[in-house]
């Protein structure tokens, strides 16, 4: 199959994330990840539990297999069985992330969200991250208000940051941010050019995997088959 | 009781819990009610939606206790992201998992619940107040670890709104998600239920009937009072009107214009200017 594009390498680099989770609560925020989660539980992880974004469990085809309403959400998470993939308004190397607020906490240049449950999350089980905007304003060497901790603050662990650019991870040894792949046709100058912080990059970078074919036609034909993906990362 | 007859029960400075969660199921007929009223310096502990957006707005919410501000399909709640970049309003920000045990401890009558979300996190920086404990105890996971000690947090009233009701106080949610809604009521020392429908007995699965009438002080029949925040299975969220008010948040002239026509009538005026 031709015409592989960029959102599509994303989706797939994002369903990655999930593989080897087996049977735990997967929860994507934003429409890449979602597809993400979608695309594991339709082909190499059968087992993930994915919700309807309200208290529904659904299965891959959307129909209702369970409860998880909010209270349950919380159970679930400090079990320790559930990967969320969060976004991120800034991250650091250590993989703190802030999406409270920019600037001085106390009178913010831009309120964002708040904390949400990040402070949690991210001390009772993996979290990944999805930046669909590789850049030195998200990336930065500190964050304004760390909402999910890093390594340095008591991470449990942080398996993936996945950019309209790469993949990292934090498989070094100071448990600091490294270059895993450049998606297909991305150098690896520029995601250092797009990284405001030193980022770890080995000798060799390997090439973030292309979708199969099946897996396309999943994410064109059943998964996203208005596009919607392409608006995201064009 | 009335919805006027409820505020008149609140007194200013009060700590001031709304059920719900975000733009769903929230007591909006109450919370319209106290726009109305001259109640001010509350503190609101909520898990934030156009509730406390419009609390915010009115200068009548002093403090807000919560994990994030939003109305759902938009992700930013307009008028609390401004307050908060004037300064016009203080903010306790904790993380959702301990608003959660926060209520559950004044639920319960306990000071604290120890909790690992926050630890490590910038909720311990912005609150200095919070402590953490250790257990006493030989650790069974073998962690020896320090946990956030959440405090109570204890209400003075409680607002929530439930599908269906008994004027007793017993009541039921017929949606998906019971959102914490027991929890703020028994966390409080008043709490007052708004409902779509008064009924002299509530009927359906037993599981979903979340509160009962040793929890609850006043009961008022407020139907469609949860616009424009959802309350399925009786009515799903007003999009078209939710984008209006968030449109309407972001200019001055045009807030004074959305409050002159929905806000400063009655509820029966607020419920005729929607429908038209």
């Amino acid at each position: 199959m031709t015409g592989i594009t960029r959102a599509e390498v994303c989706v797939v680099a994002c369903a990655e994330a999930w593989r080897g989770d087996g049977a735990i609560l997967a929860s994507p925020v934003g429409l890449i990840p979602s597809l993400g989660a979608r695309l594991a539980r339709l082909t190499f992880e059968p087992a993930l539990l994915l919700t309807d974004g309200e208290a529904y469990l659904v299965d891959a085809a959307g129909e209702i297999e369970g409860w998880m309403p909010y209270r349950e959400v919380f159970t679930i998470l400090a079990a320790g069985r559930r990967h969320m993939m969060m976004g991120a308004a800034q991250i650091d190397r250590h993989g703190n992330q802030n999406i409270s607020a920019i600037g001085d906490w106390k009178r913010p240049k831009a309120q964002l969200l708040g904390v949400r449950g990040a402070p949690g999350n991210t001390v009772n089980h993996p979290v990944s991250y999805w930046i669909p905007k590789h850049s030195a304003r998200v990336f930065t060497p500190r964050v304004d208000m760390v909402s999910g901790v890093g390594y340095d603050r008591g991470a449990r662990e942080l398996r993936v940051v996945v950019t309209n650019l790469a993949v990292l991870d934090f498989e070094t040894p100071e448990r600091v941010m490294r270059l895993r792949s450049v998606h297909p046709g991305v150098a690896v100058a520029e995601v250092v050019a797009a990284t405001g912080f030193p980022l770890v990059v080995p000798d060799e970078v390997p090439v973030t995997r292309a979708p199969t074919a099946p897996e396309l036609a999943l994410i064109r034909d059943r998964l996203d088959p208005t596009g919607l993906r392409e608006r995201e990362v064009p | 009781m009335t919805p006027d007859e409820i505020v008149a029960e609140l007194h200013d400075g009060m700590t001031i819990g709304i059920g719900g969660w975000g733009s769903r199921r929230k007591p909006m007929a109450l919370v319209r009610a106290i726009l109305r009223s001259p109640l001010k310096n509350l503190t609101v502990v909520s898990y934030a939606g156009p509730d406390v957006g419009l609390l915010v707005a009115s200068g009548q919410a002093k403090r807000v206790v919560t994990a994030f501000a939003s109305l759902d399909s938009i992700a930013l709640e307009p008028h609390f992201r401004r307050a908060r970049q004037d300064g016009s309003v203080e903010l306790t920000e904790l993380d959702e998992g301990m608003l959660y045990w926060g209520l559950l401890a004044a639920a319960h009558r306990l000071p604290f619940l120890p909790i690992r979300a926050g630890l490590g996190s910038g909720v311990l920086e912005v609150n200095p107040e919070l402590r953490t404990v250790r257990s006493p105890y030989a650790d069974p996971f073998g962690l020896g670890e320090e946990l956030v000690a959440v405090p109570a947090l204890k209400l003075d009233a409680a607002l929530v709104h439930m599908n269906r009701a008994d004027a007793a106080g017993n009541a039921q949610y017929l949606g998906p998600d019971p959102y914490f809604d027991d929890l703020f009521c028994l966390a409080a020392a008043r709490a007052y239920v708004s409902c779509e429908q008064l009924v002299p007995r509530l009927t359906g699965p037993p599981q979903s009937m979340l509160l009962n009438r040793a929890m609850v002080h006043g009961v008022a029949l407020t139907p469609n009072g949860a616009h424009f925040t959802s309350c399925v299975p009786d009515y799903p969220r007003d999009e078209a009107f939710q984008t209006r008010y968030a449109k309407a948040a972001a200019d001055p002239a045009a807030w004074a214009e959305f409050c002159a026509r929905y806000l400063e009538d009655t509820e029966a005026a607020y419920q005729e200017a929607v429908r038209a």
